[in-house]
């Protein structure tokens, strides 16, 4: 299949999606309404920290409209002392983040939630709950958490024998450091620091539940998964699965932020309290408050090369924030910094740490952008100090087949040094450069995932076909299937329809996050697809009279295999459709798997920057991005999504970061000055496309969305140093810090 | 819950007399850019909002003589850009206005919205400091011209009293070989908050100033008028030693603090480096013209 000369995979098709949303009609989950419905609103903590003395909902209850007050009673309790895991999130710390039981460990963390006839109501009655707290302190940074003396958000967690905010580590380990770098002509060793940043999707956290009387919940939402909806809401409301339909929506944006839950528990159990469907909306201000942003972080990377430029040892240490539960993605950190590179001695270790911090969630390639960042800073340096084009560097020790990663797999097949070569040959790396311009680049590596997917095809009885899969589309996956499913049934791009199902329609699909969802997809559509033309060809056989392994499926037809097989007309789809109910019935078939085989995604970006001298001002002048994306099934969205990543790394390296009060309250809770790039603050973010096809997909397919969020903070920190001639060693390179190094104080 | 009244007024007598009866619990609505979202987030909670854009006088643009020009108080963004003349006139007071927000909120967003809000970081508040605008006030008593450098009080305080409500602001007569700027400094190009603004307006005759008006904004708890300036730029060529004067006395005048938005540090600094860009492109405005 990788090699094929194809007619659909590759080509820009009509988006499924495009002409529903350009036109309002798409349906977000806060467009949801029922009949009877009421609104939930949620009261949240006014301190970072405090022990609940005591909660008296009374007067919120006596209100007229209030129909429903909830506190942590009302939703399951895991006990502290084993984990409870739901893939990567532990139900210990999810029942307490979406509401506080004992203490409120940051503000904004939920303690009660009021459902009544009007969201006017339930906010006043939220204002009505009286709570007493005993307000204890706090540490909102990594370095005021790992003090000795630092306040303990959890006794039970222990680091070195005592309780501790440090709530888990993780190593990797290749060779030994130490000979490493003895053997080293240049070692260079710095201190890198990163502030927590939101994914910044534009649609807030929103749904409607309805719990019918007869126990069965129907929940609409925004996520990123309607099957972790319905497992988390499952697990924190004690209703079994089998008794909820998790239905998606089309989503306005999550980048990793939407696959937790945060409403969807509170608003089932109210309207199983009422008997009235339940919606909630998060504003902006709870939004940035208390959903995940990523990790602020701290760490320290030392490298030594050679003179000629071999690399013969590196070390991270990185410390990330949780938030206040543990959970910190130090995997992405630790794992995927040294990934580009064949490094004999190698040494990372991640540490989580929690504060009072809103939980952290997943963010488009969690932990490797802070992990990329040190590391390709660094080779900057070590390239200037051997007056090596750091590009040039990064080829001389580049990962390729064979090599065995610091994290541990063996890389089969990919495209890391052809994102180099055509860095090198890009007319971007040559061209000349103004006054106070730099130019930086820096390469990346994101794991890329596969997991649970499960695909239905059928072929309509007038010969179409409708593709249904199990993960709601972020990035392009239903244009994407539609072009692959065209390709494989050999039929015209505009006779499928794809469709995301809800959780009562198909079978389990792990949720839409670490690349995974094209990959896997496509190979439960493909085996789907497989399993119908098989399906066509015995059909084509009944009609015919002869055997079905006589018959072949081309274009869109089946055609006797040869003139042994006999002479009849090829037999379309549509005839083969038309003639389904005396052949055997309804034609279709679904496939349902734990998919493997996914590979790594590595890029190389290149950056040019102007900075105003004067007032610290760092503009993005022009970008380039290179990746190797395994196979482009739909150009268009693959491009969409690197320049995607670029944006939010140019926002995460100049201009984004949460900033906290002496309070400990989040101060920047809205965009004006959480201050993500608009339009006019991004060059043109132009896009080279790879295709080194992933030998163990059938289309090629590698993860695409978040290898691209891995370079930009290097890239463009080397970009500043090469225009003002300091480094920066802390983000986001925000102008007043920026006019400091400038003038060296 | 007491819920919000709402008069769209006809007449400025109307309007003065509701606002008046109110007892200080009422607020002029014209685009609303900053009042509905301080409503709806809970920082302001009036018991009548009194909608002013139905009033013929506060929303239209008026020529008293030739060159000399009277702008209504709700006239929008959008509104002002459209005047020509004005724009050629006044390119400093309608470059700092148009930085008010995206496209969309220009066509609501009002010069008198941007002054009556109060806020030290206000972007065309400098620019009309600088172009020497009087607000014109109509109140119980009758009406009265204060120059904009004393309507403010504090952050989110004017001068205006209960029952007075801002008509329209006046411009002078403008001179020829005369032009104003205004250039802020944000983070991001658009859709930002200014960290430090800068309104210049000057006069040139045969290349030497012969009137000089110099403001700043978020930098104080008001907008400032830096009175020196124009004793020091008046009669000079504006070369560099007299911009590098100016320069220094803007950064004195500054008594800004340490916000989210900027350090005192980075935005005394900003004023000085902003004052000389401002002047520099108005003397190309001048020899342009």
């Amino acid at each position: 299949m990788n090699e094929i000369s194809n007619k659909w995979i590759g080509k820009n098709t009509v988006r499924p999606d495009g002409a529903e949303k350009v036109t309002g009609r798409a349906q977000y989950s806060s467009d949801t309404t029922m009949p009877g419905m009421i609104w939930g609103h949620v009261l949240r903590s006014p301190h970072p920290h405090a022990k609940i003395i005591s909660i008296n909902t009374k007067k919120a209850e006596a209100l007229e409209g209030v129909k429903s007050v909830i506190t942590s009673k009302d939703i399951v309790d895991f006990p502290l002392d084993k984990p409870v895991m739901l893939g990567i999130q532990d139900m210990r710390w999810m029942c307490r983040n979406i509401m506080a039981r004992d203490k409120v460990l940051f503000h904004g963390h939920p303690l009660a939630a009021v459902a009544a006839t009007t969201e006017a109501i339930a906010e006043k009655a939220c204002n009505l709950i009286e709570v007493e707290y005993e307000i204890l302190p706090w540490a909102i940074d990594i370095e005021d958490a790992i003090k000795d003396d630092a306040p303990i958000l959890h006794d039970h967690i222990h680091f070195d024998g005592k309780p501790s905010n440090i709530a888990g580590t993780l190593e990797h380990k290749k060779g030994d450091i130490e000979e490493g770098f003895e053997k080293a002509d240049v070692i260079i060793e710095r201190d890198f620091k990163t502030e927590a940043v939101h994914q910044g999707y534009l649609e807030t956290h929103s749904c409607l539940v309805s719990v019918a009387a007869d126990g069965r919940a129907t929940i609409w939402s925004s996520s990123q998964g309607q099957f972790m909806v319905r497992a988390m809401t499952s697990f924190l409301t004690g209703i079994p699965q089998s008794n909820i339909r998790a239905i998606p929506a089309e989503i306005g944006g999550g980048f990793g932020g939407k696959t937790i839950v945060y409403l969807e528990p509170l608003a089932t159990v109210m309207s199983q309290k009422t008997g009235r469907p339940v919606k909630i909306v998060m504003n902006r201000e709870d939004t940035m408050r208390a959903s995940g942003p990523t990790s602020g972080s701290k760490s320290k990377i030392k490298i030594g090369a050679t003179k000629d430029g071999k690399i013969v040892a590196a070390q991270g240490i990185y410390y990330l924030q949780a938030g206040a539960f543990p959970g910190s993605p130090i995997r992405g950190a630790a794992g995927c910094s040294l990934a580009p590179y064949d490094i004999p001695n190698a040494h990372t270790f991640g540490y989580d740490v929690v504060s009072n911090r809103s939980k952290v969630a997943a963010y488009r390639a969690p932990g490797a952008p802070i992990g990329a960042y040190g590391v390709e800073c660094v080779l900057d340096e070590i390239a200037e100090s051997l007056k090596i084009c750091p590009l040039e560097l990064r080829k001389i020790n580049a990962a390729k087949e064979g090599t065995k990663a610091v994290h541990g797999p063996v890389f089969p097949k990919m495209g890391y040094i052809e994102t180099l070569d055509a860095a090198i040959n890009h007319p971007h790396y040559k061209a000349p450069l103004g006054k106070h311009q730099g130019r930086g680049v820096a390469s990346g590596f994101w794991f890329n995932a596969g997991g649970e997917s499960s695909a239905q095809l059928n072929i309509t009885e007038d010969g179409n076909v409708v593709v249904t899969t199990g993960h709601p589309d972020v990035g392009g996956s239903r244009a994407s299937i539609a072009n692959i499913t065209a390709e494989l049934l050999g039929i015209n791009h505009d006779r499928v329809s794809v469709l995301i199902g809800d959780t009562a329609t198909i079978g389990y699909s792990n949720l839409t996050g670490g690349s995974r969802v094209l990959f896997a997809s496509a190979l439960v559509v493909t085996e789907s697809a497989q399993i119908v033309i098989n399906q066509l060809k015995q059909r084509a056989a009944k009609i015919w009279g002869i055997d079905e392994d006589a018959i072949d499926w081309e274009n869109g037809e089946a055609r006797p295999a040869g003139d042994n097989a006999g002479k009849f007309a090829p037999l379309t789809l549509a005839e083969i459709a038309d003639k389904a109910t005396a052949t055997g019935g309804p034609i279709g078939a679904g496939y349902q798997v734990n998919t493997e085989g996914a590979e790594g995604g590595f890029a190389t970006h290149i950056c040019d920057v102007e900075v105003d001298m004067d007032l610290g001002i760092v503009r993005v002048k022009r970008y380039t991005s290179i990746q190797d994306v395994g196979k482009a099934i739909h150009p268009d969205y693959v491009e969409g999504q690197l320049q995607g990543g670029c944006a939010q790394g140019i926002g995460w390296a100049l201009s984004e970061e949460y900033i906290y009060n002496k309070d400990g309250h989040l101060d920047n809770t809205g965009f004006l000055d959480y201050r993500m790039p608009v339009c006019s603050d991004l060059p043109m973010l132009d896009t080279v496309i790879i295709e080194v096809p992933n030998p163990k997909h059938p289309q090629g397919v590698r993860g695409v969305g978040e290898v691209p969020l891995v370079p930009p903070l290097a890239a463009i920190s080397n970009a500043v140093y090469q225009a003002i001639g300091k480094r920066s060693y802390s983000l986001p390179m925000s102008p007043p810090k920026v006019l400091k190094i400038i003038e060296g104080s | 819950m007491s819920e919000t009244q709402y008069l769209a007024a006809k007449t400025i007598e109307e309007a003065v007399k509701a606002h008046s009866k109110a007892n200080g619990s009422a607020r002029f609505l014209a685009g609303g850019t900053d009042l509905l979202v301080q409503i709806k987030s809970g920082i302001k909670k009036p018991e009548l909002v009194i909608d002013v854009k139905k009033i013929v006088e506060l929303n239209s643009i008026k020529e008293l003589s030739d060159n000399e020009f009277v702008v209504g108080a709700s006239v929008s963004g959008a509104n002002l850009n459209r005047n020509h003349k004005f724009a050629k006139l006044w390119p400093g007071v309608l470059e700092a206005f148009r930085l008010i927000g995206s496209e969309q909120i220009q066509g609501r967003a009002s010069l008198g919205g941007n002054l009556c809000n109060g806020s030290p970081a206000g972007d065309s508040v400098p620019a009309l400091i600088a172009a020497g605008c009087k607000a014109i006030i109509a109140g119980p008593d009758g009406r009265k011209e204060i120059p904009i450098e004393n309507f403010h009080k504090g952050p989110g305080k004017t001068i205006l009293e209960n029952g007075e409500m801002l008509v329209s602001l006046k411009f002078p007569k403008r001179e020829i070989n005369s032009s104003d700027v205004y250039l802020r400094m944000t983070p991001r190009t658009e859709m930002d908050i200014a960290v430090v603004g800068c309104g210049v307006n000057i006069s040139l005759e045969n290349n030497i100033c012969t009137a000089a008006r110099v403001s700043l904004g978020a930098v104080a708890p008001t907008p400032l008028l830096i009175e020196e300036a124009s004793e020091i730029m008046v009669g000079t060529d504006l070369n560099s030693d007299v911009l590098d004067k100016v320069a220094a006395l803007c950064m004195q005048a500054c008594n800004p603090i340490n916000d989210k938005r900027g350090t005192i540090d980075y935005r005394t600094k900003v004023a000085g480096v902003l004052l000389k860009r401002s002047v520099l492109i108005a003397i190309d405005r001048i020899k342009g013209n």
